[in-house]
């Protein structure tokens, strides 16, 4: 298998993923879009870690790893972001959030 | 190899096109239903990486743990349950060329790097000899010796995560 | 004792522990655990000040050019490692500024053989020390570098111990009366242990890392100590001063760690890096960016110019723990870590050779600047944080001139005097309810003769009057400065020691002479009060004469490896420079006599002689340097640039999207009225300027909205990428 089918994979992905964050008005769907941006990093990490060898192979998993689980703490605060915003609004419409408004 | 590059087409297109739903479809649970889609076949190409633990922790923590809370979320904030027309903003175009143009680079990028460059095959390996060179165990390993001080720096980042999103989360 | 000197801390350490979860169900809230865990901590600092005194000297040092060679002692903790550095030395053994220190290594025993005492060593041209006993265990290990963490344990830090931990028994004591009922009384004990532990973690550490540990933990403990009754706003906004303050001087410390870190071969451990330094091991820049870094930590810890202003707002902080921060622990750490690091700042400063060097300099200017300040302070506890501002400058200048022992000493001996005065002022205020001399106190020492007696003694321990305990310290300090070629040092201390004598003569006329101000019946506090004052009445007279001539038992004590390799020089006690100073005290004090109690003084001074005026605001305004911090640098961030740009955005957002000429003629009269007035004028002028210019291309970003930003950010880092692909 090429390298390049599962890089392209996390390019796809990511550019998803970016298209997400920047499209989507509710601030949970920018959360999951968010999530697909990890998962592109996770599989370049596998992918590229495979490539350079079995120790590499085992760094990458180790990252993939790290990454999941920063993945799983981001989540957890960014819902409770979103909660509070919706608490505090009614709404968790991220374009009416605009405090940093100069 | 067949076999592998049929199933990577497979897959890869599953995750592509559910990926792409999650980030345009009108209703908020489907986008994460399509959302566990995409997780779920990017843990199937971990296993054809021969990353078995990570897709383990995949399916685990994103599917049972992440999507869940996603779930909660929806179901919190009140979204509105099928179709809803507004869940896009006016910037969308932005977007969608901002993206398409980031892809067009990190293509043009990644195929001058890597171009036929191939993943090392495994396929002469007993399934003991890879076991041991890259299973579990070696991944514990790894983590417990040489990454031990930034996996209990991680534990304490999660640590302060929950403590976050209490003190965020919590009524007065 | 000796080697397990991590026991003191931990115990302290434990203490806070049990005081936070078990304290408010005892029946005195916490504080009999506080007090027998500093208790416990000060018999087991007394046990390891025996052993210190009973170790047999069998560790030979040389000067960095002496002989070289170098005999680790039979059984010595440290064998083979100062072997391999103790050569490095001979190699580069024809560099002239070595030969300075080695000549004065030479003084050093020539003074020694004077001394009488000595004579037999002075032979050998070396004299066994006790070695320091060091202990190590490995924390982690990362890069392939082993991070060690352990204690060491010499002179200094037995010294240290003990001061440390009786003080903080004295403060713990003091505490049960003075905070009785207080809301958070349990919460003060504890984190008066923390504090406690953080100081006891500094002084026995083996390694810079550890001791930065230390040093972070008091920083914590004294924003919470400070901030103790943060109701009021003033006391929290002290307590972030507080804080604030000492971590602008802490991202030197930090870096002057990193630095020392590659400098010295990738190493924390102090005793490594002393001798690198020492040996010229080190490249000179490194030394002396890492030694500046440092200095820097050590200005904002031990408040000295020009990051001394958070201490005197300290003073919002419970009396204890004023008594606490100023005495033992806190602002003394940074004193303790130039003596600790002393190879590293010997050598990159060139303290040998005379002249003038920066810890020098800095330490001269606190002495001055802060005595004047003490002159126009209405309240007795900034008069006596001044007055600490002021001997921590004697602390640093003794080091910057090269008279360690005498800085150590001055450390040590200005722990009982001002821990003294500190708890003095809170027994007064104690009574009287206020801690302002001019409006509330006078003719005390018919109400609280204890108090008086005691206030009295610790205040002319500080003026340095013979024989009290500031006298032998203040004196040596003046004597090493004059001896090592810094006269110009000597004179300012004799200036500060002047000062000082006439501050306090006020202080003690305003509080205890006169007629009483007050309202109500101050009365005599409870012996949880007065007791501490008289224990630290009795070390305020007796501790000089710990390193008195012909006694000198605090100088042998404290020698170390670092000092004697270093050939810092050691002077006698003399007759005539003791005599100088004391009449310059006796001088003061008749002066001080005269002006405050006798009323000679020309009134009116202030009101009629402009010079005096401009004199007097600019001490009552401290110089204005808080309005420097906070009118323009914070100001110019707060006040110039961020309304700047709200202004311009809030202009185009409404639509006035007027010609270039007319905006720019507006925002030049906004800068012109607004920045003009409330921030210096000058460079901030081209900050306003600038930020219009900038405004325009800005006003179409600035919409708050993150996912716009967000749309820049991607698109940006993908043009940069392509940039990058194709041009690099």
């Amino acid at each position: 298998m090429l390298v390049n089918q599962f890089l392209l994979l996390g390019a796809v992905l990511f550019c998803v993923g970016v298209y997400g964050v920047l499209a989507r008005r509710n601030g949970v769907l920018v959360l999951m879009s968010i999530e697909l941006i990890l998962n592109a990093v996770n599989i370049n990490l596998l992918a590229l870690g495979s490539l350079q060898g079995p120790q590499a192979a085992v760094v990458g998993q180790v990252f993939a790893l790290f990454v999941i689980t920063i993945a799983a703490a981001e989540v957890g605060v960014g819902l409770a972001i979103v909660l509070l915003i919706y608490r505090n609004r009614h709404s968790v419409d991220l374009d009416e959030v605009d405090l940093m408004k100069g | 190899m067949i076999a592998q590059n049929i199933a990577f087409t497979i897959l890869a297109a599953v995750a592509t096109l559910a990926a792409v739903r999650v980030v345009t479809t009108r209703n908020v649970v489907h986008a994460a239903l399509y959302l566990v889609m995409v997780l779920a076949s990017v843990g199937a190409l971990y296993v054809l990486l021969v990353a078995e633990f990570v897709a383990a922790v995949q399916i685990l923590i994103y599917i049972g743990a992440i999507v869940v809370l996603f779930l909660f979320g929806i179901m919190l904030t009140r979204a509105t349950i099928g179709a809803d027309a507004g869940l896009d903003n006016d910037q969308r175009w932005i977007a969608a060329v901002t993206g398409l143009f980031l892809l067009g680079v990190l293509t043009f990028v990644l195929v001058d790097a890597f171009g036929d460059d191939r993943l090392p095959s495994l396929e002469n390996m007993s399934r003991e000899a890879l076991t041991a060179e890259r299973g579990t165990g070696a991944v514990g390993d790894a983590i417990f010796s040489t990454y031990l001080v930034p996996f209990e720096v991680v534990s304490v980042l999660l640590l302060a995560a929950l403590v976050g999103a209490i003190v965020l989360a919590r009524r007065e | 004792m000796l080697e397990n000197a991590w026991i003191i801390p931990a115990i302290t350490f434990a203490s806070f522990w049990l005081i936070l979860f078990l304290g408010k169900r005892l029946p005195k809230h916490g504080a009999e655990i506080g007090i027998a865990a500093v208790g416990a901590a000060f018999v087991l600092s007394c046990v390891a000040v025996a052993q210190w005194i009973d170790r047999p000297a069998t560790e030979m040092v040389t000067a960095a050019t002496g002989a070289g060679e170098e005999h680790g002692g039979a059984g010595e903790e440290h064998g083979a490692e100062p072997e391999e550095h103790g050569g490095a030395g001979e190699e580069h053994g024809a560099k002239p500024e070595q030969e300075a220190g080695h000549a004065l290594g030479q003084v050093r025993i020539l003074a020694a053989e004077a001394d009488g005492e000595h004579g037999e060593e002075a032979e050998h041209e070396v004299e066994p020390i006790r070695a320091a006993v060091e202990r190590n265990v490995t924390w982690f290990s990362i890069g392939g570098i082993d991070v060690t963490v352990g204690t060491a344990v010499d002179g200094l830090t037995v010294v240290m111990l003990f001061t440390v931990t009786m003080i903080s028994l004295l403060v713990h004591v003091f505490s049960t009366n003075y905070m009785h009922g207080d809301v958070r009384f349990t919460y003060f004990f504890a984190a008066l242990s923390l504090f406690t532990t953080g100081m006891l973690l500094l002084v026995v550490s083996s390694s810079t890392l550890q001791a930065l540990f230390g040093w972070e933990l008091m920083a914590v403990c004294s924003f919470m100590l400070i901030g103790h009754w943060w109701e009021k706003k003033e006391n929290s906004n002290a307590a972030m001063k507080a804080f604030l303050t000492t971590r602008t001087g802490d991202v030197g410390l930090l870096v002057g760690i990193v630095t020392l870190f590659f400098a010295a071969g990738q190493t924390f451990d102090i005793a490594r890096i002393n001798e690198a330094a020492l040996s010229r091991g080190v490249p000179q820049t490194a030394l002396v960016v890492g030694a500046a870094a440092l200095l820097i930590g050590v200005i904002g810890k031990s408040a000295q110019f020009p990051l001394h202003t958070w201490l005197p707002d300290a003073m919002a902080g419970p009396t204890p723990v004023s008594a606490l921060i100023h005495a033992a622990t806190m602002v003394v750490a940074g004193v303790y870590l130039v003596a600790r690091l002393y190879g590293v700042f010997w050598s990159a400063f060139d303290i040998g050779a005379g002249g003038a060097n920066p810890v020098a300099i800095v330490g001269g200017i606190t002495i001055l600047i802060a005595a004047a300040l003490a002159f126009v302070q209405r309240d007795i506890k900034k008069v006596l944080a001044y007055s600490t501002v002021s001997q921590l400058g004697y602390m640093v200048m003794a080091l910057g001139v090269g008279a360690w022992t005498a800085g150590i000493f001055h450390l040590f001996t200005h722990a009982f005097f001002k821990g003294l005065l500190f708890l003095g002022a809170g027994s007064v205020s104690h009574a009287v309810h206020s801690f302002d001399m001019k409006a509330d106190m006078g003719g005390l020492r018919k109400y609280m003769p204890t108090t008086f007696a005691t206030f009295l003694i610790g205040s002319l321990a500080l003026a340095g009057l013979p024989p009290l305990a500031g006298f032998w310290s203040k004196d040596e300090i003046l004597l090493g400065a004059a001896e090592n070629g810094y006269r110009f040092f000597e004179v300012l201390g004799l200036v500060g020691a002047f000062m000082t004598a006439a501050y306090m003569t006020r202080c003690v006329y305003l509080t205890f002479f006169g007629e009483y101000r007050g309202h109500g019946h101050p009365h005599e506090s409870p012996p949880a009060i007065t007791v501490p004052l008289a224990v630290l009445a009795v070390f305020s007279v007796g501790a000089g004469f710990l390193n008195a001539p012909g006694f000198e038992l605090f100088g042998t004590l404290t020698e170390n490896r670092v000092y004697l390799r270093a050939g810092v020089p050691h002077h006698p006690f003399e007759v005539f420079p003791a005599v100088v100073s004391t009449v310059v005290v006796l001088a003061a004090l008749a002066l001080g006599y005269l002006l405050f109690f006798q009323r000679r003084l020309p009134r009116g001074v202030t009101s009629r002689n402009p010079a005096a005026r401009a004199g007097y605001g600019l001490l009552v305004n401290k110089y204005y340097l808080d309005h420097l911090y906070t009118g323009v640098i914070v100001g110019s961030v707060k006040g110039a640039i961020a309304r700047g740009a709200y202004w311009i955005n809030q202009k185009v957002i409404d639509g006035v999207v007027n010609g270039i000429g007319i905006a720019s003629k507006r925002a030049g009269g906004w800068v012109y009225r607004h920045v003009d007035q409330e921030v210096v004028d000058g460079a901030v002028n081209g900050a306003g300027f600038g930020a219009e210019g900038f405004g325009g291309i800005l006003r179409t970003i600035q919409t708050g909205r993150v996912q716009q930003y967000g749309a820049l950010l991607f698109g940006a880092t993908a043009v940069l990428a392509l940039g990058l692909v194709i041009f690099v």
